[in-house]
Order: C-alpha cells, then sequence, then structure tokens
C-alpha cells in the first residue's frame, strides 16, 4: 500500500487548472495548425489565424487561452493500492478553489441549478472516479466551457437504427449546433452502455489526445468517416463558411443491452484543454 | 478592408452595415450576459432608468476572467448569443443598436433589429486573449454581486468584429456556408 497524501493532491490540481486553462496541449496546436494548411477558404484561414495568434498570446503572457474557463472536469484514475491521506474530495475542491484564484481563472459554478448564486471559487468541481490496477494516482484536468457542452446531444436509438441511425445522429447534432459552439469543434462521441454510461464516455473521448484513434479498427474508421461528413457539411470556423468545422471525432464505446443503442455526443470547443499528471 | 465604426452607433449608421463586413469597432461598450439582461428588462418592465445609457448602445455579451496585476481586464471573448434572445427585442426597443456575440439569434431578434436599426456582431469565440488587448479601459458599472457577469463599461479601441445579421436581416451563418459550398460543387 503506497501513501499519498491530500496536500500533494491538492498542489497538483492547482497547477493543472492553471496549466490546462493558458497552455493548449500540443496535439491541439498541431492539429490546428495542420487544419489551418488544408483550409481552402480564405474568411475560414483568416479565423484560424486568430486562433492560432490568440494561443501564442495565452502561452506567452500565461493568461487564459479563454475566458470561459469552465467547470472543472476531474478525472482520477486512482490505484488500488494507493491510500489516501485525508479527504480526497475536500483534496481535489481546494486544489481547484487554489488554481481559479491564484490563476486569476473565472468562476463559473452556481451552488443551485435553480437559485443560481456564484459560489465565487468555481467549486465543486465535477470529479470522476476509477479503480484501477497498480499503485498510482492519475490527475486529469479538463475544464469545459458551458457553450460547446449545452450543444451536446444524447439519443436512446433502436437497435435496428444501426450504425447508419448513430451515424445521422452524431452528424445532425453537429449541424443543429451550427456556430454555437465555437467551431472548430472536437466530437466526443459515447456508444453503448446505459443513458449515464454513454455520456460519460461521450466525455472521456474528449481526453484523447487529437490524432489518436479508437484501438478498434471498426471505430476508428467510422471516426475517419464522421470527420470527412462533419467537414462536408460546410458550417466552417465560426460558422463563417469553411471546411473545418471539427478538428477530430473521438468515439468510446462500451456494451450495451440487447434493447439499446445509446449515442451520446459531447461537443467540445477548439480551445480543448487537458493536463494530466501523475502521482 | 475593415470598417470603422466609433460607438455610440445611430440606428442609421447601423442600417448602413452589411451582413460579412468586417468591422474595427471603437468607444464606449457595455457587458451584459444572461443575469444582468434579465435585471435590465426587469428594470424596464417597471419603467426605471436603466443603469446605463441604452439609446445607440451596443453590447458585448461577455464574462471576462479576472484581470491579472498590471492587466485591463482578463480574457473576453464572446458567450453564446441565444441566451440573450428572450432579453434582447426588449432592449433593442430601448434603443439598443448593437449586440457583440456569437451563435444563431432568435426570429424575434432579427425583427426587433430590422423594425429599429441594429446589427448582430460577431467576435471570434474562444480568442479571449487576443480579444482582450483591444479594451484600454473596464470599470463596472451595475450589478457587482454577479461576478464575471456585473455590467461593465469598456473602452474598446479596434475591436475586431463581423457583422453576422444585419438590420435587413441578412445572415451570415447562411450565407458563407452557402458561398463554401458552391465551390465545392
Amino acid at each position: 500500500m503506497r501513501e499519498i497524501q491530500a496536500s500533494d493532491i491538492t498542489a497538483a490540481v492547482r497547477r493543472l487548472c492553471i496549466e490546462a486553462n493558458d497552455h493548449l496541449t500540443k496535439d491541439v496546436k498541431d492539429c490546428i495548425e495542420h487544419c489551418r494548411a488544408q483550409e481552402p477558404w480564405a474568411p475560414a484561414q483568416e479565423i484560424l489565424d486568430r486562433i492560432i495568434e490568440n494561443y501564442n498570446i495565452a502561452d506567452k503572457n500565461n493568461v487564459p487561452v479563454c475566458q470561459d474557463t469552465g467547470l472543472a472536469c476531474v478525472f482520477l484514475e486512482i490505484g488500488q493500492d494507493v491510500h489516501i491521506a485525508g479527504n480526497l474530495e475536500d483534496a481535489v475542491n481546494e486544489g481547484v478553489r487554489r488554481g481559479y484564484t491564484d490563476g486569476f481563472l473565472r468562476k463559473s459554478v452556481v451552488g443551485d441549478p435553480l437559485e443560481r448564486k456564484n459560489t465565487g471559487d468555481n467549486t465543486p468541481a465535477m470529479i470522476y472516479y476509477d479503480i484501477v490496477p497498480g499503485d498510482k494516482l492519475k490527475i486529469t484536468i479538463a475544464p469545459k466551457g458551458a457553450g460547446s457542452e449545452n450543444m451536446s446531444r444524447i439519443a436512446m436509438l433502436k437497435p435496428a437504427d444501426g450504425v447508419e441511425g448513430v451515424k445521422d445522429f452524431i452528424i445532425k447534432a453537429v449541424e443543429e449546433a451550427g456556430p454555437n459552439p465555437c467551431p472548430p469543434i472536437v466530437v466526443g462521441v459515447g456508444i453503448g452502455g446505459t443513458f449515464d454510461k454513454a455520456a460519460l464516455l461521450a466525455k472521456k473521448a474528449l481526453l484523447r489526445p487529437l490524432g489518436e484513434h479508437n484501438a478498434d479498427a471498426v471505430y476508428a474508421d467510422l471516426e475517419k468517416e464522421l470527420l470527412d461528413k462533419i467537414n462536408a457539411l460546410g458550417i466552417g470556423p465560426q460558422g463563417f463558411g469553411g471546411k473545418t468545422t471539427a478538428l477530430a471525432v473521438n468515439i468510446e464505446k462500451f456494451s450495451a443491452h440487447i434493447a439499446s443503442l445509446p449515442v451520446a455526443v459531447n461537443i467540445n470547443c477548439h480551445v480543448a484543454r487537458h493536463q494530466t499528471e501523475v502521482l | 478592408m475593415a470598417i470603422r465604426v466609433t460607438t455610440p452607433m445611430t440606428p442609421e449608421q447601423a442600417r448602413q452595415l452589411k451582413s460579412g463586413d468586417s468591422v474595427l469597432l471603437s468607444g464606449v461598450i457595455y457587458t451584459a450576459r444572461d443575469a444582468a439582461h434579465k435585471r435590465l428588462c426587469e428594470l424596464v418592465a417597471q419603467g426605471k432608468p436603466l443603469p446605463f445609457d441604452i439609446k445607440n448602445a451596443v453590447i458585448y455579451f461577455v464574462g471576462p476572467a479576472p484581470a491579472q496585476p498590471g492587466q485591463v481586464i482578463g480574457s473576453a471573448g464572446p458567450t453564446t448569443s441565444y441566451r440573450m434572445d428572450p432579453y434582447s427585442p426588449i432592449l433593442i426597443r430601448e434603443g439598443q443598436t448593437g449586440m457583440i456575440g456569437k451563435g444563431k439569434r432568435s426570429k424575434e431578434v432579427v425583427e426587433a433589429m430590422k423594425q429599429c436599426g441594429a446589427v448582430y456582431f460577431g467576435a471570434i469565440g474562444g480568442c479571449g486573449a487576443l480579444l482582450s488587448k483591444c479594451i484600454k479601459s473596464a470599470e463596472i458599472v451595475a450589478y457587482e454581486d454577479l461576478g464575471a457577469e456585473a455590467v461593465r463599461r469598456l473602452e474598446v479601441e479596434d475591436l475586431p468584429v463581423t457583422v453576422i445579421i444585419d438590420a435587413n436581416g441578412v445572415n451570415l451563418y447562411e450565407s458563407g456556408r452557402e458561398a463554401y459550398l458552391k465551390t465545392q460543387k
């Protein structure tokens, strides 16, 4: 049994919140720059240039890439041979509190969904726990803005709808979202499981580095086919027309009930933030 | 070539702008999001004065990040505009002539824009670090309790925006996509 101090978790979460909001990862930048090189439409090229200029400014000045520094979505993979000294949930929330305060990040959480009073420190975080083999603790922070989150959709399809029904639903979700989620977007898809499992798979799909495909060739091909179809819609960066509507389609799947075919689409904007640290 | 516009913007000026125009906006603009819009519209309903002059005003739908030491304001890009759709027609009828945001608008908003002479500008979503450089001063004028959602008076210089929907109701989201797709046939 390896012991990890709650205070070390707080420090890591604080660091990751600031790092994720101020600096995009290389996979995302490479993907945006690749799409810029492939974009044939002049107004779209201009917007992609501004997007690149923006994340370069954020890098240089250590400021948030986007003012919507999001809900702090925190994914914990806890090794089953780890013992945490202290309260894990409190440690994570304290890290978010310090990160969002010390990092001059926007506090975008209301304590009650109906009363809608800002909590003032961006807590509580959205925390997801997975128990895995080993004696490490892997922390991934993915700040998630609401503009794209609000355009996410879920459907409980019939098995008879098949792969064609799945494709139609995903493309329709992207087309209906249009300019709202700040295209170019990243499309996270969860197929299978239950209603809630599909949604979580879609969110986890957004954590996968852009440019990496599903290990299952069938799903990797589906990702490529969907990306081509979405980029033939013509929505383009910011919805002003163009090829680059999506940067990537990432699909995660799970087994399903004999009567169910759940499909969840979790949309992310081009400020596709994720940072990981292993303790 | 970008057109330079300085606020306040009259309905006559607004009507001269066309969907697709690149505009560099300077002067005073005000920030407001959902919560502030709700309060402003409540004041209108009660016949009470608003905390700033709405006549010929441009409202930026933004909730900025906090300013770091030495900064005027933190990152400040647009939020999605449709959440303001229930409120914008009321404020346009009170004299507002411009909105800056991103994303689609309702038929009711476009009707009010056509009727009164107002335009809907788009700023690039997700470019808050870049856009904040055009903001020269920022002060809270109302609803400080709303934090990032408080109403701020901003002085901007050459803020780059695009006319998405003009006062004739012409919409770049439709025409831009159509024009691009024509080249792909």
